[in-house]
């Protein structure tokens, strides 16, 4: 028996709330089974998957080799004391606060071109949340190309502030792209995490509207 | 006539997705091109021809996650 008490529902007694909670509910069951894999675990994979575990998703895939950094923590959902961690693996425990039922597969690795593809065969959904350009590109490609019933949700362009008004969003056939055109690179620009974080975030969302469809 | 990025230009004949590309002088190396929302893989851009009335999105990424 799957132990939901932090997404749990209290169904009100009284007609409007009792449905809109009934949705919720309904909605909450069709996201328990749905994967939804993640490559990159930083300022967007990060941010994506706990919004995602917040909504109900019930599996996920997370991808990264690296460690939380005392950098990191201006925009990456990790703590000071988990610095030195696997990013994986503090994500995980991250998550596990929030619902101890989400079934979480982790491959803590450096994704390698020509095979970036091979961890999100059971995915229902990709989000690309990768930092450097030439493997965000290659990722996006590979995914596009071999899974071609997979929707992939790419970022591109998170830096800066006060200009998220020109963040657009493209869908283009199975890709989604959200991306602000203007924003520097990121080993040129500033990181901050309103920006990175709304991104993520709306990339979360596409990958919900994905899984549920025009459900209700 | 051809659309990239939603701005109408004049179609030329045998052109590839990389002389389009140099056309529009996007000189970023990392680009994903889609043409009618199918990919166009980067190895492919010297052997794919654009077709007239073609619908293009060009859109570079950039580092950062």
């Amino acid at each position: 028996m799957r132990n939901r008490l932090a997404l749990s529902l209290d169904i009100g007694k009284n007609g409007k709330f009792d449905m809109i909670n009934r949705k919720t509910k309904i909605l909450k069951d069709i996201l328990k089974d749905k994967t939804v894999g993640i490559a990159g675990l930083g300022g967007l994979g990060s941010n994506a998957a706990i919004s995602l575990v917040r909504a109900g998703v019930g599996n996920l895939i997370l991808v990264d080799f690296d460690k939380v950094e005392q950098s990191n923590l201006n925009r990456q959902y990790y703590f000071i004391e988990q610095i030195g961690k696997f990013k994986t693996k503090a994500l995980s425990d991250n998550i596990k606060n929030i619902d101890p039922a989400v079934n979480i597969i982790v491959h803590n690795k450096r994704l390698k071109k020509g095979e970036m593809y091979q961890p999100f065969k059971q995915a229902d959904v990709i989000i690309e949340a990768l930092d450097d350009a030439d493997f965000k590109t290659s990722f996006i490609e590979e995914n596009l190309v071999n899974y071609p019933d997979k929707k992939i949700i790419g970022a591109s362009g998170v830096t800066g502030y006060g200009n998220t008004d020109k963040i657009e969003l493209e869908k283009l056939g199975n890709l989604f792209l959200v991306y602000d055109k203007n924003a520097l690179p990121s080993e040129k620009g500033v990181l901050f995490a309103p920006k990175i974080a709304l991104i993520a975030n709306m990339q979360a969302d596409i990958a919900l509207k994905v899984l549920l469809g025009d459900n209700l | 006539m051809i659309t990239v990025n939603g701005r109408k230009i004049s179609w030329i004949e045998n052109e590839t997705v990389r002389d389009l590309l140099k056309r529009m002088r996007y000189t970023f190396p990392n680009i994903v091109v889609k043409i009618d929302n199918e990919l166009v893989k980067r190895k492919d851009y010297d052997n794919t021809l654009i077709s007239d009335g073609a619908e293009i999105k060009m859109i570079h990424m950039i580092s950062g996650g």
